[in-house]
C-alpha cells in the first residue's frame, strides 16, 4: 500500500511533542475525568494556569488537563512531572503554594504517598496513558506511540496476520462473558466479501462500574485505533460506538477525538492515504441495561426497542441491518493497539493459563482507596482489596465482595485468597462481568443486598421472555417478605427453584445471570436468610387462622 | 432528523434531540416524530417508554438525580431518600407540588469513587450525607428565588 502519512510523520509528531516537553522543567497534570471534575478540578486547573501566567513561568512549566489517575476518592488530583509527586484534594487556593514550591520541597499537607501498593502493585496496559496525556489532544496520543500500531498493521500485515496476532495474545472479551476475541474476529472475517460493521459496546450498564467511561474520557483515541485495526482485520468499513447518554463528558471527548482522527487521516476515507477506509459514528443509548447484550444493542442502533433475540444466528453472521457484525467492548478494543505494537506473544505472558493480560477494575464501596485499578489476571482478591484498596475503612470487617455487576455474585470473606480470572470466579458462583468490584462490610445485610439486585433486574428486564419478566418479580417479592420476617423455610425452597428455572430458561444473558446474587448469597450466607425466617409451625397456625 | 436523512433507524437520535431541546417528550412531539420518520405512533411511543432516559412528563424547575448504583446504595442512598421524603415530601420519580424540585434516579452515573452521588441541575455532587444533600438543594432553590426578587 502507498501512504501519505507514514511512520516518519508519526515519529516527527512524537519528537516535536517530546522536545516541547523537554523544554519545560515541570509539568503540572490536573485530572479532568468525571470523578475529579465533580470534585471541582476545573477550577483547580484554571487557578494553576492563572498562577503560572501571572508569574511568567509559561516557558518552564506546562499545566494541562489529563485523564483519570486512578485514586478517584482523593480528587481533585494533581500530579507534578517529572518528579512524580501526587497531590490529593487540591483546592484552587492551593495553586499559589504548589507553584511556589515547584523547585523546592513538595507541599507536604497535600502529598499522597506513592510508595503504597496502590501505585506499586498495578500493571498498566490499557490505562498506560490514563492520567498522562491530554485526552483532547491527538498529538499527545501520537507522542505516546499512538496510531503506530495502526500504521504497522496497514504497512506490514495482512488481515489474517492481524487476527493471528490477536489469537496468539489469548485476549478474551472484557465485556463479561470472556469469549476469545481472536475467535470472534475470525468468524466475522470468514463471512466473505460483504458490507460488515464493527461496533464498540460502550453501554456500560453495570452500576458500580466505570472502567469504560474512564478509558473513553482519558484516552479516546486508543479505542478508535483498536476499532480501525479490527475493521481492517475483518474487512469492515463502517463502525458505530454505542455509548450511554449518561456519560456526557465521554461523548464530548469521543466526538472531538473522531474529528481529530479524521483530520489526521487515521479514520475516514483512505486512511493514511491507503485504500483502506473506515468511518465511525456515535449512537447514544437511552438508559436500558439490557442494551449491553449484543443483540439488544443492535436492535437499539437500528432505532427500535432494545430487546434481545435468540442466538444463533450470532451477530457475526447476521447482525446490524442483517449484516455480519463484530461487537467488542471498550476495554477489549483498548487492548488491541499494545498487542499489535508488542506482539501477541508478549501479551500472552501476562496473566494466568486461561485468562491472559490485565483487567481493569472499578473498586468501590466500603474500601479506603476507591478508584480505577489495573492488575494482571490472577491477582488475588486479597491483594486487590487489602493491598491496593488499602482495606476496609472505620475499623470494620470485610463481609463480601460483589463482582460482575447486578447479575454477578457475592464472594464471602473466607474466599478472598482466590485468584481473579474468568474460571475461578465462575467456580465460586460469580462472574468476571465488566469489572465492577464492590466491597461490602459487616454493616450491610446480604439479604437486603440480594433484594437490591433483584429490584434492579425487575426494572431492567425487557419483558420479552416470561421466566425473566415474571420470575424476577416473584423473587423480589419473596426477598421482600424474608426481610419483613414473613417468610418460612418453604419460601426459601421456592426461591431456589425459581433461581433454577430463570437461569436455565431465560432468553438472554440478563435473565440467565439474574439469579446469581441470590444463589451466591444463599450459598454463603444462608444463616442470614434463616435468621429472618418465621418458624414453620407458627406460619401454619397463622395460615389456618386465615382460612377460618 | 435532517442530520440522519429522516431514516426510521434514527428514531432514538430524534427522541434525544427532542428531549435535549424541550426537557421532555410530549404527545405532540411523539406525533411529529412519528410523522416525519414515517413510523407508526405505537412504535415511537413504545421506544420512548422502553428507555428510562426519556421522560414524557415535564420536570420541575430543578432536578436532583440520585444515583442508585450499587456503590451508592451500599454507602447510604436509602438515608438520602428518607431525608428528601422528610424535607420535601417526594421520592424517586416525583415532583414537588410547587414544581420546584424533581427527584429522579439514575442507575449509575459512573462516579462510584465518590459514592453516594447525586446530580443536582447537571452538577455532580459526591460523598453526600443527608445534611449536605439538603443543604445543596436549599442553596440551589433559594439561589433561584433570590434572583427573581
Amino acid at each position: 500500500m502507498s501512504f501519505t502519512t507514514n511512520l516518519e510523520d508519526l515519529i516527527h509528531v512524537r519528537e516535536r511533542v517530546q522536545t516541547e516537553l523537554a523544554g519545560r522543567k515541570h509539568r503540572i497534570h490536573v485530572c479532568v475525568a468525571a470523578g475529579c471534575l465533580s470534585s471541582g478540578s476545573a477550577d483547580v486547573l484554571a487557578a494553576l494556569k492563572k498562577t503560572i501566567q501571572e508569574r511568567g513561568l509559561e516557558s518552564t512549566c506546562l499545566v494541562k488537563g489529563v485523564g483519570c489517575m486512578g485514586p478517584c476518592a482523593g480528587g481533585p488530583l494533581v500530579c507534578i512531572e517529572p518528579e512524580g509527586i501526587y497531590y490529593a484534594q487540591v483546592q484552587p487556593s492551593d495553586a499559589e503554594e504548589i507553584v511556589e514550591k515547584l523547585d523546592r520541597e513538595p507541599v507536604a499537607r497535600l502529598q499522597m504517598s506513592t510508595d503504597e501498593p496502590f501505585f506499586t502493585r498495578q500493571k498498566k496496559i490499557v490505562l498506560e496513558n490514563c492520567g498522562r496525556i491530554d485526552p483532547e489532544e491527538i498529538d499527545d496520543y501520537i507522542a505516546a506511540k499512538g496510531y503506530h500500531a495502526l500504521y504497522k498493521t496497514l504497512a506490514t500485515m495482512t488481515p489474517s496476520e492481524v487476527i493471528a496476532e490477536v489469537v496468539k495474545s489469548g485476549l478474551r472479551g472484557r465485556g463479561g462473558a470472556g469469549y476469545p476475541t481472536g475467535l470472534k474476529w475470525t468468524t466475522v472475517a470468514k463471512t466473505g466479501k460483504q458490507q460488515k460493521y464493527v461496533i464498540c459496546n460502550a453501554d456500560e450498564g453495570d452500576p458500580g462500574a466505570f472502567m469504560d467511561r474512564s478509558i473513553l474520557e482519558s484516552d479516546p483515541h486508543r479505542v478508535l485505533e483498536g476499532m480501525a485495526i479490527a475493521a481492517y482485520a475483518v474487512g469492515a468499513d463502517q463502525g458505530y460506538i454505542y455509548i450511554r447518554a449518561e456519560y456526557p463528558l465521554a461523548i464530548e471527548r469521543l466526538r472531538k477525538a473522531i474529528k481529530q482522527a479524521e483530520q489526521g487521516t487515521f479514520l475516514g476515507k483512505n486512511i493514511m492515504g491507503t485504500t483502506f477506509s473506515f468511518h465511525v459514528e456515535l449512537r447514544l443509548g437511552a438508559g436500558a441495561y439490557v442494551c449491553g447484550e449484543e443483540t439488544a444493542l443492535i436492535a437499539s442502533i437500528e432505532g427500535g426497542r432494545g430487546t434481545p433475540r435468540p442466538r444463533p444466528p450470532y451477530p457475526a453472521e447476521s447482525g446490524l441491518f442483517g449484516r455480519s457484525t463484530l461487537i467488542n467492548n471498550v476495554e477489549t478494543l483498548a487492548n488491541i493497539a499494545p498487542i499489535i505494537r508488542y506482539g501477541g506473544e508478549w501479551y500472552s505472558q501476562i496473566g494466568t493459563a486461561q485468562s491472559k493480560g490485565t483487567k481493569v477494575f472499578a473498586l468501590a464501596g466500603k474500601v479506603k482507596n476507591t478508584g480505577l485499578i489495573e492488575v494482571p489476571m490472577g491477582a488475588t482478591l486479597k491483594e486487590i482489596i487489602f493491598d491496593i484498596g488499602g482495606g476496609i475503612p472505620d475499623g470494620k470487617k470485610l463481609k463480601a465482595v460483589q463482582t460482575g455487576g447486578p447479575t454477578g455474585g457475592c464472594i464471602p470473606e473466607d474466599k478472598i485468597d482466590m485468584p481473579v480470572d474468568y474460571e475461578s470466579l465462575a467456580q465460586v458462583g460469580s462472574i468476571m462481568g465488566s469489572g465492577g468490584m464492590i466491597v461490602i462490610d459487616e454493616t450491610s445485610s446480604m439479604v437486603d443486598v440480594a433484594r437490591y439486585f433483584m429490584e434492579f433486574s425487575v426494572s431492567e428486564s425487557c419483558g420479552k421472555c416470561v421466566p425473566c419478566r415474571v420470575g424476577t418479580s416473584q423473587m423480589h417479592d419473596i426477598l421482600s417478605r424474608v426481610l419483613k420476617g414473613e417468610a418460612t423455610e418453604h419460601d426459601l425452597a421456592i426461591l431456589e427453584e425459581l433461581c433454577d428455572v430463570i437461569k436455565n430458561t431465560s432468553l438472554c444473558g440478563l435473565g440467565q445471570s439474574a439469579p446469581n446474587p441470590v444463589l451466591s448469597t444463599l450459598r454463603y450466607f444462608r444463616k442470614e436468610y434463616e435468621s429472618y425466617l418465621r418458624p414453620a409451625e407458627q406460619a401454619a397456625a397463622n395460615n389456618h387462622g386465615g382460612v377460618q | 432528523m435532517r442530520k440522519h436523512g429522516f431514516s426510521p433507524h434514527s428514531l432514538i437520535e430524534a427522541l434525544h434531540s427532542v428531549q435535549d431541546t424541550f426537557g421532555y417528550i410530549d404527545r405532540e412531539a411523539l406525533i411529529f416524530v412519528s410523522g416525519s420518520l414515517r413510523l407508526p405512533l405505537s412504535k415511537v411511543y413504545g421506544v420512548a417508554t422502553f428507555y428510562h432516559y426519556f421522560t414524557l412528563k415535564p420536570q420541575g424547575k430543578h432536578t436532583c438525580v440520585i444515583c442508585t448504583g450499587t456503590a451508592c446504595y451500599i454507602k447510604g442512598v436509602p438515608a438520602l431518600l428518607d431525608s428528601l421524603q422528610a424535607q420535601y415530601g417526594v421520592t424517586l420519580g416525583e415532583t414537588t407540588a410547587d414544581g420546584e424540585l424533581s427527584v429522579l434516579s439514575a442507575r449509575c452515573v459512573g462516579a462510584c469513587g465518590l459514592a453516594p452521588v447525586a446530580v443536582i441541575d447537571g452538577h455532580v455532587a459526591g460523598k453526600l450525607t443527608p445534611e449536605s444533600l439538603l443543604k445543596r438543594l436549599e442553596e440551589v432553590i433559594h439561589h433561584e428565588l433570590h434572583h427573581q426578587s
